[in-house]
């Protein structure tokens, strides 16, 4: 049987699904309960499962954030799905995943990418990981890259000792739902002096109406060490609403540099509510490049906790934000020793009444002497219609800091459009590569098939598409 | 022989203010013109206008492309059929290269996919035409250009794409010497006797360099005056002023 698409809107090519009734699907809502069916079909040690229980009891006390988009109040808890399991086992060969899920990755290219350009593939289709691989030659060096729920039950004491320790459950709203929740995601672990050179790459997919999806991604980079990681993620159109809210902790120890990318390009039916960490310790680098292009609401900020002298934090910041959607991102650097560096390079994109928010903080605690952080904002409105805010924080509690901070809101200039089309591009072709050039900053940062993927979603959104 | 040029009473203006009030002017293949003016003669409405500047509107008269009527012609249609307007001053497009965007421009000049190899032959050609450093390509469009590059620029973008009837606006503004002899001698090599080129001007200089066969002087949005070469020395040597008391004078 194939998939089938449904309710076609132009542009967004992945809003297909599969008519095929999951191995299991949780009643909706969330109980005690619930967790306890969850935990006791995953078969998970019992601290674990307190986690869990405390986890939920927290996120009933939490409220959304005052700051937060005036939505978020109309996500109906009760009416989600808060666990769907496809399939029944997490494979290691594509041949021994159930065939429609493998005709779903094959639409979206993954086995042909993981064949050509990737050191290893983790393939999550609503709450399980179906599928993971990784080359022969790394797994021989020790690096570890299994589904999140894998990574427990093989190295329990690995994961006891840094789960939940770079974002708590108490962090926010919806750290405490992915804590009550949490199924899947990714867990890497990179021996010391190990340089994992081609991406590592895990591809989320929603296929269920209604679903609540809470991956959990934990990646410990030892000492010196180095490893890419890229996500994707795709969602049918539904007319419900689903919920993605996803806890990804980063741990960067001495020397180590981690890059985590992310492409996003949910449908504009999808709540995408992340909470991004890594901690950097002594001379290590973190660098997130994250790309929001789709989903109704987008808050992620990822963030980065410099812990030693010589920790460096990078993020660079896409969002696209195009009718009915808003894109509220930015990123977090805390400065919590001296000789630390950063920057932040934010660039959003604002078309058909689509909004965009930056959203930063940039905190230096008292005594980091020597610090030097860098943040940048620019914003690029398509028409009238569309709006940008810019919400930058600063505490800076340190004296002997070098901080620069440079905001621009712009839109595409008349002058620009009729210099274009007087050599001979028509106005779309024109507009488009004002935009391409407005995201180049970006773009070059990313490895070549992922630069031609987002620009290729980026001219599909300027279509006009509402994916 | 069809003009590539031919205004006929053009009257156009900008938020319902005239500021071209009844142009005429034909271009024959092989001939240089050029449009002499004061500050707010209309020289940089007319090369607007020319191109299809939405900001301006047409309010009467006709202009005609190689025997086309392009007044309803959006810019780049009328680039596609062979007009090229250098800008008096060329737009920042960052993020771009310089070599990108004349990719996309030949393309869409020509109508079809121009194979990389040959892109780059042509590019090369015309750098080495004009002299230029390849590494230039490199740099994103206008982003952070002096003004000489600027202008360098924009006559690699028309020795490239190649167009039938060229319009330079001040090409002259903001260049010293040496970067006004060598933009200058890029456009005598590029003019072709298939080709036609109007230069829009406030001074002389420029026609140091490049020898027009028709002069005309634009006053108030009319051209009071058309000559041989010789009239730009005249004006050289009386001014704006001169010419107006003299035809002020003659009662014309």
């Amino acid at each position: 049987m194939s998939s089938i698409p449904v309710i076609r809107e132009e542009g967004y090519k992945w809003g297909f699904y599969d008519p095929v009734e999951a191995v299991y699907k949780a009643k909706p809502g969330l109980s005690h309960e619930i967790i306890d069916i969850i935990s006791d079909i995953k078969g998970e040690p019992q601290w674990m499962r307190e986690f869990r229980h405390r986890a939920l009891d927290i996120f009933w006390q939490k409220r959304n954030p005052p700051w937060g988009s005036p939505e978020l109040e109309k996500i109906d808890f009760d009416s989600i799905h808060y666990y769907v399991r496809a399939a029944d086992r997490d494979a290691t060969s594509w041949d021994d995943v159930p065939e429609y899920i493998r005709r779903t990755f094959d639409r979206l290219g993954i086995p042909e990418a993981e064949q050509k350009y990737l050191a290893g593939v983790g393939a999550q289709y609503d709450s399980e990981v179906v599928y993971h691989n990784i080359r022969k030659d790394l797994e021989a060096k020790g690096v570890i890259f299994l589904g999140m729920d894998q990574g427990l039950k093989e190295h329990e004491e690995l994961v006891r000792e840094y789960f939940g320790t770079v974002v708590p459950p108490a962090d926010n709203k919806y750290a405490a739902l992915n804590s009550a929740v949490w199924s899947g995601g990714s867990f890497i672990y990179v021996p010391p002096g190990v340089k994992v050179e081609i991406p590592l790459q895990a591809y989320f997919r929603i296929n269920s109406e209604a679903m609540g999806q809470f991956e959990r991604t934990l990646i410990i980079a030892d000492e010196g060490s180095q490893v890419h990681y890229v996500e994707g993620c795709t969602a049918p159109i539904y007319s419900r609403d689903s919920l993605h809210a996803a806890v990804v902790e980063i741990i960067v120890k001495r020397g180590a540099r981690v890059r985590y990318t992310t492409i996003q390009n949910w449908s504009n039916n999808v709540y995408n509510l992340v909470t991004k960490r890594a901690v950097a310790y002594g001379e290590a680098v973190m660098e997130w490049v994250d790309g929001n292009l789709g989903s109704k609401l987008t808050m992620k900020y990822p963030s980065v906790f410099l812990m030693e002298p010589g920790a460096h934090g990078e993020i660079l910041s896409l969002a696209f934000a195009g009718a009915g959607q808003h894109q509220d991102a930015g990123g977090k650097i805390i400065h919590a020793a001296p000789y630390t560096t950063s920057t932040i390079v934010s660039k959003s994109l604002s078309k058909d009444g689509g909004r965009t928010s930056y959203r930063g903080l940039l905190k230096v605690y008292e005594d980091c002497h020597h610090v030097k952080a860098k943040v940048r904002c620019d914003a690029l409105l398509l028409d009238e219609t569309s709006r940008s805010d810019t919400y930058p924080t600063m505490e800076i509690d340190a004296p002997d800091v070098h901080i620069e901070h440079e905001a621009y809101v712009s839109k595409v200039s008349e002058d620009q459009l009729f210099y274009l089309q007087s050599r001979g591009l028509t106005e779309d072709a024109a507009a488009k590569m004002i935009v391409n050039g407005f995201v180049e900053p970006i773009v070059k940062e990313l490895p070549m098939e992922y630069a031609v993927e987002l620009n290729r979603l980026i001219e599909l959104q300027m279509d006009g598409a509402l994916g | 022989m069809t003009p590539l040029l031919e205004i006929r009473d053009l009257h156009a203006g900008v938020e319902g203010k005239e500021i071209l009030r009844g142009i005429s002017l034909t271009i024959n293949p092989g001939e240089i013109h050029a449009i002499m003016g004061p500050n707010g003669s209309g020289k940089s409405t007319l090369a607007n206008v020319l191109m299809g500047n939405p900001s301006y509107q047409v309010t009467a008269g006709d202009i005609f492309l190689a025997g086309q009527r392009i007044n309803d012609l959006s810019p780049d249609e009328r680039a596609r059929l062979g007009l090229f307007l250098a800008f008096q001053y060329p737009v920042p497009v960052p993020g771009v290269t310089l070599v990108n965007f004349l990719r996309q421009a030949v393309n869409a000049v020509r109508g079809e996919e121009v194979p990389v190899r040959e892109f780059r032959e042509l590019l090369f050609e015309k750098m080495d035409l004009l002299k230029m450093d390849r590494d230039f390509a490199r740099r994103y469009l206008n982003d952070g250009f002096s003004g000489g590059e600027k202008k360098r620029a924009e006559m690699l973008q028309m020795a490239v794409l190649q167009p039938k009837m060229a319009v330079l606006d001040e090409t002259d503004s903001g260049l010293d010497i040496d970067a006004l002899r060598t933009v200058a001698e890029g456009v005598n090599r590029i003019m072709n006797p298939e080709m036609g080129l109007l230069l829009i001007t406030h001074y002389q200089r420029l026609l140091n360099y490049i020898r027009p066969h028709f002069v005309h002087v634009l006053i108030d949005g009319r051209i009071v005056k058309s000559g041989g070469p010789e009239l730009a020395e005249e004006l050289e040597a009386r001014g704006y002023e001169g010419l107006e008391a003299e035809l002020a004078a003659s009662g014309s």
